[in-house]
């Protein structure tokens, strides 16, 4: 590039003259308030329980979209429930980072079985899972029910099979839990809550 | 309400003034010392909140993890063992922005409107037009920013401003289970540590205090200090922090005095220009010039 002189002084001083000009102010820039936008705005808000310890802190799940029809809900964001009596919005380190352990690649995702014997999981439905726990119990206690004791004293007891319920079950839940269990006999029941 | 209007009231590098009719609370996040566990859960929101995910990294021997503030981790938990008249104690800072009255980094910065703070007192990096130069490292007294190997821009905590922005608190104080993180406007927080100072003391902390140092005007985030006389005890808390005076010199008195300086030249060339014109050379001149240069 050929440049003479004359051109080379005319182009310092123009590139002094209005950088000084920018300098001295004549150039203002937008003074915006720039913060990041609120990522909650129009998400769908759901309480659930914390399912790490028995301490059950609410938390609120926050998801993509508001359900529509065609909307793929995908959760974006997880803190306490303010509303909650028993963590009032806090949440331990573990609870505080739900929002990974729900996108966690090593996360079970669908009931597997290990059959006896065997070394492999294997991965099953519900429907299936569901049935053979049914098989599991029914077979167990028609053949450990223990209708009277040496006494001849009616007890209607199911001694072999025990129960753990949930911490993060509701007292209405509880209830029918109960309700269910020692309707069946068993006696050795108990909840997460106390563990 | 004590936290919603997030007027501009300071923008780095810029000499139009700011809008400033309006008067905002100013909000503060207060840290009690005394009330901390340890437990990271901050650290957890802090990350979850901002879309961080510092990487895993390995154990260096203490319990500070990660290590140092990072781009990625704005929060983290400082753990002294401090030996003192006999006793053991377990210090536990939670290190982060002070979001200061009077902020260092702002001051250095050169990059127009990449450090603002809001009326409210929040300190915020732009990172859009951060131009990675790291002056706000120099300026800041409590080694803050962090300059992201990534993008080559500066991060560090914006006290949520989003949240505090739509009426929510951020991420960190709402997780806290201890209830050693609080905010609230600036005066009631310092009401709240009068309090706890006052419970420290009559549990033997003579010199319990708070942390709101004047050297940068006070901060937006405060500490209830056992020991308010020794802050260096805590991971090396400064004692009275205050902005570099290089920093104060170079972007104080030295920028009004080289814009001058430059308004000054320009305005000597304008008036030279009227008075003497453009420096005009006859034909007859160059002919000589040229010939004496490409001598045939």
């Amino acid at each position: 590039m050929n440049v003479t002189r004359r051109q080379f002084l005319k182009v310092t001083a123009a590139g002094l003259g209005s950088s000084s000009l920018a300098m001295l102010g004549f150039s203002p820039q937008p003074t915006l308030a720039e913060i990041r936008n609120f990522k909650l705005a129009r998400t769908t808000e759901t309480r659930n329980t914390c399912p790490y310890c028995s301490v059950s802190c609410g938390v609120l799940i926050y998801s993509l979209g508001d359900k529509s029809k065609n909307a793929r809900a995908e959760i974006v964001h997880i803190e306490g429930d303010p509303d909650n009596p028993v963590n009032r919005g806090t949440l331990c380190p573990k609870g505080a980072g739900l929002l990974d352990m729900i996108h966690s690649a090593n996360r079970l995702k669908h009931p597997e079985v290990r059959e006896p014997g065997a070394s492999e999981w294997k991965r099953i439905t519900w429907d299936e899972a569901l049935d053979r726990i049914a098989r599991h119990m029914k077979a167990d206690r028609d053949a450990q029910f223990i209708k009277t004791n040496a006494d001849g004293v009616t007890v209607n007891r199911w001694n072999t099979t025990g129960f753990l319920a949930s911490s993060a079950a509701s007292n209405e839940a509880g209830y029918l839990t109960h309700k269910v269990l020692r309707g069946l006999g068993v006696v050795t029941l108990d909840t997460q809550a106390r563990i | 309400m004590v936290w919603q209007s997030l007027d501009i009231r300071r923008r780095s590098a810029t000499t139009t003034p700011m809008p400033q009719a309006r008067e905002s609370t100013e909000v503060a996040k207060l840290i009690d010392i005394s009330q901390c566990i340890g437990c990271k859960a901050c650290q957890v929101a802090c990350m979850e909140w901002n879309d961080l995910r510092q990487e895993v990294g390995y154990c260096v021997g203490v319990y500070d993890n990660p290590p140092d503030l990072t781009a990625k981790a704005w929060t983290v938990m400082r753990f002294t063992e401090l030996e003192n008249d006999g006793r053991l104690e377990w210090l536990i800072r939670k290190d982060g922005c002070m979001h200061c009255q009077d902020p260092g980094c702002l001051k250095a910065c050169p990059a127009p409107g990449a450090i603002v703070q809001y009326a409210n007192g929040i300190v915020e990096f732009h990172q859009e037009h951060c131009i990675g130069c790291g002056y706000c490292l120099t300026g800041c007294p409590f080694n803050i920013p962090r300059l992201s190997d990534q993008d080559h821009k500066a991060y560090k905590c914006s006290l949520c401003s989003d949240r505090v922005a739509v009426g929510q608190v951020p991420a960190c104080i709402k997780t806290c289970p201890t209830g050693a993180l609080h905010f609230g406007s600036k005066e009631d927080m310092k009401e709240h540590a009068e309090q706890r100072i006052a419970d420290l003391k009559s549990r033997g902390f003579a010199n319990a205090g708070l942390y709101d140092p004047p050297g940068v005007e006070g901060t937006h985030v405060m500490y209830v200090l056992q020991h308010a006389d020794h802050p260096e005890w805590y991971a090396g808390l400064p004692h009275d922090p205050a902005i570099s005076p290089l920093v104060e010199v170079w972007k104080g008195w030295t920028k009004p005095l080289a814009i001058g300086v430059m308004a000054a030249g320009v305005l000597a060339s304008l008036i030279h220009y009227v008075m003497k014109g453009p420096n005009e050379i006859s034909k007859e001149t160059e002919k000589e010039v040229e010939n004496e240069t490409r001598p045939e």
